[in-house]
């Protein structure tokens, strides 16, 4: 108890003619169980009516919050003061479009995203109100809920170094979409149409596999699993498609 | 001039009541465009933890369950404040909107066949679930219910029911235009023919213009202050309403207070934690609720859980807290796999806002605002009152199927039910109106927001926005919460009034162009003032205590005099409300006792037939829009009596 910290912001106004990129430094007594939205609301409230950031759930839910805190991609409203040194450095996430301080474009990013890998069930069966629903085991089930839990708050893309000289890359959270989707027993696409999707630079193949993704994701998704298994697969349809050409040959 | 986009239907609002009402009318081949304030996975719907309500009958909790039965739930929870027919449109349909999103990707928790522990009502307990179930849709327990009916995800239902229906917003091509907000409605001579929008990205005023517009923006929680809602649930989809002058809202007084709100930060931890088998502790850790509720125990419906654990505060067996009183909830009992796989959420939450762990630790909880029942008035079709083309779903609405109380799991599944079935007369009436692209007009009430944020940019002296913010929610908060008393309301009434007087001289101390959040905040003051007071003066007019609406000067459930709707217009700005009240529909099961709270009633003085009659004669008589099938047809007459 008893801090005042220090916080070191990136500010930019891209609308204003006028404005150039910035730091601006604020200062606040720390409360107990002070936590980053809470911050920044302070300070806008009372020391800089201009500042843009996104919140919605500040619950840890929503995916609204990503933000460079203290160099690390994360989640400000789950970020406690208190696990932070006395000067806290916020930056906007990299690689997403900025539209002012704190605040960057993840949802237009990832509806183009949600377009080009059709990150919907593809499915010729036409839904009859009056039957029972197929069934699908539990543990399925569960595997495709793990894998549907990404926020898409586009921190494990600002972590990763392929993204940042690759503007089309799917990143983790986009790769990790495609897994869901290929795990889902509903979906009927077959291992072409995935490995045309994926087997590309923007796909699989652009990830280095360092893991930065796995390391930030708040949301604790398997990564590691998944990609592992995208790997698997597309292997296995490469190696199946070369025995093919060979046979052909 | 300005910037004037048209399209055949507009949806204000992109979460589950929006989308699956555009979903409806694209599948038409009509037009649409959804606005939102934020990306639309980020609505608030994709925060709801616990689950949807469906009376699917697949677990062995559920076994012989049926529309009836839900139905009857949900007129019970309602304490007969609903409107009985809607409450059914609403039952019928929840098993095939499950299904739906089950077909459309929702990866549903299923049955697995076999024995399993599971807590209930305090006790370890083993249940078998059928074999020839397995696979099919699992339900969880809720409060206020017969049966296990809750379809569910872990506890990320919001989450994954809402991408799924945004993906199939995606493969529709239906155009979003995010980080937009709707400031008012263009309408004239009571139709509505679209609404100018403020871009949250460069600050553009624009019109859109549309044959069929439709508000599904959500609850207005933040209001109160502290709230478990979203930051961004203040309340402007019912402001638009209102500010037409002749578009009543319903039932604003009817709040409801969910019982374990995480204390501090009013998170909300979902009722499933309940439902799953936790308890409520006292100061002593002694577990409190069977003493009042020998029956329902921890699982009574909301209101009442809510009263309870209020009135055990009151009897100085709360905990105290730098952060106020509060008391526990245990999960400890449901082991780690189980707070770290069905209840994850929770469990992170606890983790890091509050560094509790809920396996080794009780968790502080308390009730904290969590929902409206009460919204725009729209009649079963979803139509608004007194506004041709206008339409309102979802949480911002008051379709009416929650009455006084809207039981848990019921809201997320009457978005999708809504979405279907006034979805569907949304694209009706868009196919059969001809566009009025009606430059002018549009330019008029462009104009007036034009000059309305001038008139903010230029104050030199005036209130500061967050203060005044501060000083509505302190009133609800004191004086229109769990517990009310015909003091406190005068007090924020007065308050109120005072207040909304003082929002028109608001000063904005940034001139930022583009987004500039104070000019945002400031442009959604009038709105919070005026719908706070409309919260306290429709609790004060109502001398009953009905549902969520509870009166310590009058105990009583009075359906001699209140069983009616609230309805409130704003006709003049500047003037004051106008309250007005009408039946709550057709009856079919006639006032009685919920089972559960121990409230007093007051019967009715006219027999069931006596009051359906005035129904139609009232609606009539107002000149309101016929619903598309006449009033009632919906409801099987007494169809409950086989299921009681
Ligand atoms: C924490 C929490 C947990 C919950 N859990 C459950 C649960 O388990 N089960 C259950 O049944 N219910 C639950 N509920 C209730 C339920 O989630 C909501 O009632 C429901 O999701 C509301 O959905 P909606 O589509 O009406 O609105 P929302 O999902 O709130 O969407 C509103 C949309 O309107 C947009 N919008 C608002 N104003 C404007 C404007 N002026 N201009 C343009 N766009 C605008 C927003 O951007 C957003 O897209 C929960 C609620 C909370 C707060
Ligand atoms: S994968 Fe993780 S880090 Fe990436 S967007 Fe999803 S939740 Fe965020
Ligand atoms: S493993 Fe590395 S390159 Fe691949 S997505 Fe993750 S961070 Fe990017
Ligand atoms: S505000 Fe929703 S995740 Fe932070």
């Amino acid at each position: 108890m008893g801090r005042t910290l220090t916080f070191e912001i990136f500010r930019y106004n891209p609308t204003a003619d006028d404005d150039r990129p910035r730091i601006d430094i604020f200062q606040l007594e720390e409360t107990a169980r002070l936590n980053i939205f809470t911050a920044l609301n302070l300070i806008r409230e009372q020391q800089a009516p201009d500042f843009m950031f996104d919140f919605v759930c500040r619950a840890g839910i929503c995916g609204s919050c990503g933000m460079m805190i203290n160099g690390r991609p994360t989640l400000a409203c789950r970020t406690l003061t208190s696990d932070l040194p006395n000067t806290i450095t916020l930056y906007p996430l990299p690689f997403f479009k900025l539209l002012g301080d704190l605040s960057v474009d993840t949802g237009v990013w990832f509806r183009e995203v949600a377009e080009q890998i059709e990150s919907w069930i593809h499915t010729q069966t036409e839904f009859d109100p009056q039957a029972e629903e197929e069934r699908m085991d539990n543990a399925t089930a569960n595997k495709i809920y793990e894998a549907e839990r990404c926020i898409e708050c586009g921190c494990c893309l600002a972590g990763c170094a392929t993204a940042q000289v690759a503007p089309d890359f799917l990143g983790a959270a986009g790769l990790n979409r495609i897994g869901r989707l290929m795990i889902d027993p509903r979906d009927q696409r077959d291992e072409e149409d995935w490995f045309k999707l994926i087997s590309t630079d923007s796909g699989i193949f652009g990830c280095i596999g360092m893991m930065a993704c796995d390391d930030v994701c708040p949301k604790d998704l398997p990564l590691l699993e998944v990609f592992a298994y995208i790997r698997r697969k597309m292997a296995a349809i490469g190696f199946s498609k070369k025995k093919e050409k060979a046979a052909a040959v | 001039m300005s910037n004037i986009i048209t399209t055949d239907v507009l949806v204000i609002g992109a979460g589950l009541a929006g989308e699956r009402a555009a979903i409806a009318s694209a599948s038409e081949g009509l037009d649409v465009i959804i606005l939102s304030l934020v990306p639309p996975r980020r609505s608030h719907s994709s925060a709801a933890q616990g689950g949807m309500q469906a009376s699917l009958g697949n677990s062995v909790k559920g076994k012989g369950d049926n529309t009836t039965i839900h139905w009857l739930d949900t007129v019970k929870g309602s304490d007969w404040g609903a409107d009985q027919e809607v409450a059914r449109i609403f039952a019928d349909n929840a098993p095939i909107a499950m299904r739906e999103m089950a077909h459309f990707g929702v990866p549903w928790n299923r049955v697995e066949g076999g024995p399993r522990e599971v807590y209930i009502k305090g006790k370890k307990t083993t249940i078998v679930e059928d074999y020839d179930k397995e696979g099919l849709i699992a339900a969880r327990d809720f409060g206020g219910t017969a049966k296990w009916r809750t379809c569910y995800t872990a506890d990320g239902t919001g989450h994954t029911v809402l991408y799924t229906m945004d993906n199939m917003v995606v493969q529709l091509g239906i155009t979003v235009h995010d980080r937009m907000e709707a400031l008012r409605l263009i309408h004239k001579d009571g139709k509505c023919v679209g609404a100018v929008v403020r871009s949250l990205r460069d600050g553009e005023i624009l019109a859109y213009m549309s044959k069929t517009t439709v508000i599904a923006t959500g609850g207005y929680g933040r209001i109160y202050g502290e709230s478990t809602n979203a930051v961004i649930n203040e309340g402007t989809g019912s402001w638009l309403a209102l500010q037409t002058g002749v578009v009543p809202l319903a039932n604003m007084e009817a709040v409801q207070f969910h019982p374990t709100g995480i204390v501090p930060t009013d998170i909300l931890v979902t009722e499933g934690c309940r439902g799953d088998g936790g308890l409520l502790l006292d100061v002593d850790e002694y577990r409190f609720m069977p003493d009042y509720e020998p029956e329902k125990q921890e699982l009574a419906s909301r209101d009442v859980v809510s009263r309870r654990m209020k009135e055990h505060m009151l009897k100085g067996k709360g905990v105290q807290s730098p952060y106020g009183e509060h008391l526990w909830l245990d999960l400890r009992h449901l082991g780690e796999t189980h707070l770290k796989t069905k209840l994850r959420e929770v469990y992170d939450i606890c983790m890091y806002f509050i560094g509790v762990n809920p396996i080794k630790d009780f968790v502080p909880v308390r009730p904290t605002q969590h929902y409206s029942m009460g919204g725009i008035r729209v009649n079963k079709d979803g139509h608004t009152y007194n506004m041709e083309g206008l339409f309102a779903l979802g949480e911002v609405s008051c379709w009416d199927m929650h009455g006084f109380n809207r039981l848990g799991g019921n809201s997320l599944a009457e978005t999708v039910v809504a979405g279907m079935v006034v979805g569907k007369q949304i694209a009706e009436h868009a196919k059969k109106t001809a566009l009025v692209a009606d430059v002018s007009l549009a330019e008029q009430f462009v104009q007036k927001e034009k000059k309305k944020i001038g008139h903010l940019l230029n104050s030199v002296d005036g209130e500061n926005v967050y203060e005044l913010r501060d000083e509505i929610s302190n009133l609800l908060k004191t004086h229109v919460h769990i517990f009310r008393t015909g003091e406190g309301l005068e007090k924020a009434t007065t308050g109120l009034q005072n207040l909304v007087k003082r929002v028109e001289n608001v000063k904005v101390r940034s001139k930022a162009p583009g987004m500039n959040p104070e000019l945002s905040f400031a442009l959604r003051i009038e709105g919070m003032a005026k719908q706070a007071l409309l919260i306290a003066q429709g609790a004060l007019n109502r001398k009953e205590s009905r549902g969520a609406h509870s009166r310590e000067d009058y105990p009583a459930r009075d359906d001699t005099k209140w069983l009616n709707r609230t309805l409130a217009r704003w006709p003049d700005s500047h003037g004051e409300p106008l309250f007005e009240y009408e039946p709550v529909g057709v009856l079919d099961l006639p006032p009685g006792d919920r089972g559960y709270g121990g409230g007093q009633q007051i019967s009715m003085e006219i027999t069931v037939e006596e009051y359906n009659s005035r129904v139609d004669e009232e609606q009539k008589a107002k000149g309101r829009l016929d619903p598309v099938e006449p009033t009632g047809t919906r409801l099987p007459k007494e169809a409950w009596k086989e299921v009681l």
